[in-house]
């Protein structure tokens, strides 16, 4: 086989599965600009024919058939939530990678162990006892409740990933900057910090993608507009009968968006190799 | 001004003393090197000045101040490491300025400190560089120019030139010494390398297994080793040693030859003592291809099992009492292996070392 051929053969079958990956939610997106008639139209039109701001404008509040959904209310719930919870665990990830990657204390290997261990359990085994526990402290259908939930799933992830990036960090720059008159704690945030600044960031962005997308416990957790996330609220296009694909087509564009941006804007400082240089490699 | 004294400093991993209680004061300026082979303490030594690691008993003083539990930071030392440990994140203007930058000073007197190092060091066209785009001997430059930009009482330096190929380390080395004139501060240095623990230091500190076998000027060291360890230590090539008994004023070696009793011990040491008689290559040289000494010679027959040749000496490898010997060949000719060369020992600067304790048998020793 030529090379030529091996090259266009790649392509293809690269081209398919990246269909294969991007198909739904191309057809997602595609969808949120189509009426509910023309998605649910037998046989299916694939090509749109007219494509329509409608969905959107009906989530905000405007144009004839206006949803009764409190996009606005589920954004803001969204975004506390996801925000403060993955500031909440890359804080804490940050300092117990930190510890983990350069501290010796007793019980170290089996609480990493468990930390990690504690990953394998699926999240929606969780709910019922969470639900239990969640409603006798009062904190059921509160952010407060789904945030401690969401932080709790991201820590060992994020110390997990930062410990790598800190032991990567040598022991020696950390010294150097205390012998050049920094506090351990300035030697950490002049020094150690910047350095392993992407592994921070890539934490960071898993950590939210994680609560901004988590629909199984906040299902469970959540029930007013008090607490409940953009996914969640996707279920309110559902009604006894008849189902708004449409519509919900149009939210889940709207909960996409902010994650893909967030990605391109941090996804520079997920290039790894700061460190080379300062040391003899 | 900063005198460092170390006194019966201990250091414990755990149930594990790695310095057994050792003493050893520094005078102000004075360049001190702690040499010894992996695992003897020194770079742990050097830590412990630093305030890298606690010291588990003793005490460490830095000019007047007892630092014993002081941080780094308040110990007013500035220190080189082995793998440099640049900031990779900063320029070399900020690597060297950081110090400073850390200690509020003033923009100016920051741009200026960093500049004079700079000029010390020729770094000047470098300035901009992160550490990422220097070689080796440049990054070296900078974690020396970080050092000496804040003016410390004390510089530290572990083992600074182990990563740079031979032919820079030696560039190095005069660098280091050059600006020890320049800058007047105490160094303690730490080196693995005899060599360099030779050409630098005013004094030398063997050490070995945690504890301090010997200190004194290179030398003194070096003519002077107060036991076989440090004979073997300093030196290139290595002190020959051989076992031998006391025998009516002589030294008889396992296979029957023997040696005269060095004439600094003789009449001192009883019939059948056992001893190690130690003579360096220098001292022992075929008869025409020596250098003229004056002294005690005595001949013996070498059959030279290789020669090395290096140009204006060479190097010949003989056996004596089963042990491999080096001797050296001035104004060298070509020499076949099997020959047989008369050699001139100088005795005058030959060794005797107890074989049980190792310690040298000289008097004052």
């Amino acid at each position: 086989m030529s090379t030529r051929t091996k090259n266009i053969l790649t392509w293809i079958v690269t081209f398919v599965i990246m269909l294969i990956i991007c198909l739904p939610g191309l057809w997602i997106i595609l969808s949120a600009f189509r009426t509910n008639g023309e998605i649910l139209t037998k046989p299916a039109i694939w090509i749109p024919q007219n494509l329509t701001l409608d969905n959107f404008r009906a989530i905000f509040g405007y144009g004839e058939n206006v949803v009764g959904i409190p996009v606005a209310s589920y954004f803001r719930n969204s975004l506390v939530i996801s925000v403060t919870s993955t500031f909440v665990a890359v804080l804490i990830g940050m300092t117990g990678g930190y510890a983990f990657a350069r501290y010796t204390f007793p019980g170290k290997a089996a609480t990493f162990l468990w930390l990690m261990l504690s990953r394998t359990v699926p999240g929606i085994a969780l709910s019922l006892p969470l639900f239990i526990i969640w409603s006798r402290m009062g904190i059921i259908d509160t952010q407060f409740g789904v945030i401690l939930v969401y932080t709790a799933i991201n820590v060992p992830f994020t110390i997990w990933l930062t410990e790598g990036f800190f032991r990567q960090v040598p022991r020696d720059l950390n010294e150097a900057a205390q012998i050049d008159g920094c506090t351990p704690w300035q030697a950490f945030w002049k020094i150690e910090f910047p350095l392993a600044k992407s592994g921070i960031a890539s934490a960071g962005i898993f950590a939210f993608l994680t609560s901004w997308n988590e629909y199984a416990l906040a299902s469970q957790l959540t029930r007013s507009t008090d607490s409940k996330t953009l996914p969640v609220g996707l279920m309110d296009f559902t009604a006894q009968f008849t189902i708004d694909w449409a519509g919900m087509c149009a939210m889940a564009v709207i909960i996409i968006v902010p994650a893909l941006i967030l990605t391109f804007l941090v996804q520079k400082h997920l290039i790894a190799g700061l460190t080379f240089g300062g040391v003899k490699g | 001004m900063a005198e460092v004294a170390l006194k019966k400093v201990v250091k414990r991993y755990g149930d594990t003393e790695v310095v057994h209680g050792i003493d050893l004061d520094i005078a102000h300026n004075e360049f001190v090197v702690l040499v010894g082979p992996s695992g003897c303490g020194k770079s742990t030594t050097l830590r412990m000045i630093a305030g890298l690691e606690e010291i588990s008993d003793g005490d460490i003083v830095i000019g007047d101040t007892v630092v014993n539990t002081l941080p780094p930071r308040r110990r007013n030392i500035s220190m080189v490491f082995q793998n440099y440990a640049l900031y990779p994140h900063m320029s070399v203007r900020e690597n060297l300025g950081f110090s400073l930058k850390i200690a509020k000073r003033p923009e100016a007197e920051i741009a200026r400190a960093v500049e004079d190092a700079a000029a010390i060091l020729g770094l000047d066209a470098l300035l901009e560089r992160t550490p990422a785009e220097l070689s080796g001997g440049q990054r070296q430059r900078v974690a020396m120019g970080r050092a000496i930009v804040r003016h410390p009482d004390v510089f530290l330096f572990d083992e600074p030139l182990s990563n740079l190929d031979a032919k820079l380390r030696t560039q190095m080395r005069v660098e280091i010494k050059k600006l020890h004139a320049k800058v007047q501060t105490t160094i303690v240095y730490v080196t693995h390398d005899q060599i360099e623990a030779m050409t630098l230091a005013d004094r030398i500190v063997i050490m070995k297994d945690g504890h301090i076998v010997q200190v004194g000027t290179p030398l003194d060291v070096f003519e002077r080793p107060v036991d076989t360890f440090v004979a073997g230590f300093i030196g290139s090539p290595p002190m020959n040693l051989i076992d031998g008994t006391i025998r009516d004023d002589t030294v008889v070696f396992g296979d029957g030859r023997s040696l005269p009793v060095p004439p600094d011990f003789a009449g001192r040491l009883e019939n059948g003592h056992r001893v190690v008689f130690g003579f360096r290559a220098d001292v022992l040289m075929p008869k025409g291809h020596a250098l003229a000494e004056s002294g005690t010679v005595h001949d013996i027959d070498l059959t030279i099992d290789l020669a090395e040749p290096l140009g204006s000496e060479s190097m010949l490898f003989s056996s004596l009492a089963g042990k491999e010997i080096q001797a050296r060949m001035h104004n060298p000719r070509a020499v076949r292996s099997g020959e047989v060369l008369t050699c001139e020992l100088h005795l005058d600067k030959c060794h005797l070392f107890d074989a049980e304790t190792t310690r040298s048998l000289r008097g004052d020793g």
